[in-house]
């Protein structure tokens, strides 16, 4: 078990994986907020779970597949219309490259 | 009559008799709608033309069912192609689906009028709305006091009589405990009873659509309707639904025990200390209730019960920060204005600073503890084992059940608590699922039924009961609840709004 206590480096790199941008005293208040969090959930620890089967979904189903088969989807336009760019049938980004066009 | 004040089913038949025309129904709860709504705060969104068109529909003939007429509000995290669809976060202000949720068309399908999406917390994530993008909704019982959540919207519309039925949903409790201190039934089936299928997704293995309603005969009516397989929604369940679900007053089926019902109770749900004195009257009235019915009360051993919190913020967190990886400012919802850096790192920093803006405290709160739980080198000590922990929860209510048809506890802990109180304190806020949560995690079916009142600084404030069934056993579950309900008056209490 990983020492309880979740650092500002711990919280800046899941900031960044989750994709929101922080500023510092956010960070401060997410460290302290999620350290008490993971602390209580240290209780955990209390129980023995050697051997027990992890149960990740209520009900026991595995590989549900539907026929292969074309059925209607929604339509482009109706789709795109909730995007905040759009180019025709596209959604529409910055420019990822650099003016270099190297990365 | 005034079609505001009755229950679901009531409405139904006096529509169908025409005691009163779907159009009439529709404008007395448009109208305290108008009237109430700026208090209240319930609706985030309403759809008062869609509602009235439906309505003379239905006076013209041309829609039929068994709901015609009936004004039911939708939490807005259920999808409809008309108005908007937010799950009360600014991320969705604006978003409008170009599909309707599976157990919204059903309703539809068999006549219902829809009103509007009511408030929550954002993406569902709390219990009192406070966590919403567009203000806290207000209980109707007193005004200072939080209407629970995450579907508080929905009961507070509820409460106030602003329409006849509504959905919720429940991750951890979100039905449960805000109908409990609203002073009504809140339902929350079997997982995969009810299809996911535009249900905007928080937790998906705990998420499910439940009823919010007066009686248990109207949950039962709106659950019969919505349950089944759904080719859309893999999760659901492939189980028949029972024609006579509706029907709570019929014969409960004799049980393994030999034709006894038998009540379970359990110690850890028990802790007077733990619970307000009017929870512990509600509960030994609801506990006497059934014993004298001849009802046999057995005990049985919930021992992880307070891991339940616990383990329900690993698996819920983790799974929401996959689930809302989705909002990327690309495809739909909030987008920054803020100009892009013109490097490789464009579109990073144009997903981190849309999140950031779209998303509220809370939301942000959790998509990193899930993120922090599910990254390298935490993964098993967190995550896994939450999923452990969730394993021996699911396996205290299977050993229950061998015992007893029915689980009978508290709701919450106590009545509603004041806007603020709690809004500081993120820890003190998820215990209001304590005795909600587990169900969830075994993906069982639990409702609660009013139970009675605790008065505080002379205002009535509710407080409800919870029974809790086995999995797909939602017909016997509420016939079971039916037995207290038809014996009690608590339901038919009005705050006088």
């Amino acid at each position: 078990m990983p020492q309880p206590t979740i650092s500002e480096t711990d919280v800046r790199h899941a900031a960044k994986l989750s994709r929101l941008s922080l500023n510092d005293d956010q960070v401060h208040q997410y460290t302290d907020q999620l350290a008490n969090i993971l602390d209580y959930i240290q209780k955990l620890n209390e129980l023995d779970i050697d051997g027990v089967e992890p149960m990740p979904h209520a009900l026991d189903q595995h590989n549900i597949l539907r026929e292969d088969r074309e059925t209607p989807g929604l339509d482009t336009d109706d789709v795109l219309a909730n995007a905040p760019d759009r180019e025709g049938p596209f959604f529409k980004v910055p420019k990822v490259l650099g003016d270099g066009g190297g990365a | 009559m005034d079609p505001t004040q009755t229950t679901l089913t009531e409405l139904r038949d006096a529509i169908a008799s025409k005691a009163v025309s779907a159009e009439e129904a529709t404008r007395a709860y448009l109208d305290r709608i108008d009237a109430h709504n700026d208090t209240l705060n319930a609706f985030r969104d309403r759809m008062t033309d869609y509602a009235l068109e439906r309505a003379k529909q239905v006076d013209e003939g041309k829609v039929t069912g068994k709901l015609a007429g009936v004004p039911i509000a939708i939490k807005d995290c259920m999808c409809h192609t008309e108005g908007t669809t937010a799950c009360s976060s600014k991320m969705l202000e604006h978003y409008r689906s170009p599909f309707t949720a599976t157990a919204v068309q059903k309703l539809e399908d068999e006549g219902a009028v829809i009103l509007g999406k009511t408030n929550m917390d954002e993406f569902a994530m709390g219990s009192s709305t406070e966590n919403s993008a567009f203000g806290v909704s207000r209980n109707p019982w007193d005004l200072d006091r939080v209407p629970g959540g995450s579907s508080g919207g929905t009961t507070s519309a509820m409460a106030a009589d602003l329409a006849a039925a509504a959905l919720g949903s429940d991750t951890g409790g979100s039905i449960r405990q805000p109908a409990a201190i609203t002073g009504l039934v809140g339902f929350k089936p079997t997982y995969g009873r009810i299809s996911r299928h535009g249900l905007v997704a928080f937790a998906s293995s705990l998420d499910q659509i439940g009823p919010v309603t007066h009686t248990l005969a109207d949950a039962a009516l709106l659950t019969e309707i919505m349950c089944g397989k759904d080719p859309l929604d893999s999760t659901s369940a492939d189980v028949p639904v029972e024609a006579d679900m509706h029907d709570v007053d019929g014969e409960i089926d004799p049980s393994a025990g030999g034709g006894k019902l038998r009540i379970g109770i359990a110690s850890q749900y028990l802790d007077e200390s733990a619970n307000h004195p009017a929870v512990t009257a509600a509960f030994n009235e609801a506990l006497e209730c059934y014993k004298s019915q001849g009802a046999q009360v057995v005990e049985v051993d919930l021992p992880h019960t307070e891991y339940g919190i616990p383990c329900y913020y690993i698996v819920a967190t983790a799974e929401c920060s996959s689930n809302l990886a989705r909002y990327d400012g690309v495809h739909y919802g909030h987008r920054t204005s803020e100009p892009t850096p013109k490097d490789a790192n464009a579109i990073q920093h144009l997903m981190s600073q849309s999140r950031a803006e779209g998303f509220g405290d809370e939301v942000k709160r959790r998509i990193m503890l899930g993120t922090y739980a599910l990254s390298s080198g935490y993964y098993d000590a967190y995550y896994n084992r939450a999923l452990k922990t969730r394993r021996l929860i699911a396996g205290d209510f299977n050993t229950a059940f061998e015992k007893c048809d029915a689980i009978l506890c508290p709701t919450t802990t106590g009545p509603a608590f004041k806007i603020g109180d709690k809004a500081d304190d993120p820890l003190a806020m998820y215990m209001n699922d304590i005795y909600t949560v587990t169900t969830n995690l075994a993906g069982i079916a639990g409702v609660s039924v009013p139970a009675g009142f605790a008065s505080e600084n002379g205002k009535q404030l509710p407080v409800g009961v919870q029974l809790i069934g086995n999995a797909f056993d939602e017909k016997r579950l509420l016939r079971i609840a039916r037995r207290y309900e038809r014996e009690t008056e608590h339901w038919k209490s009005r705050p006088g709004i």
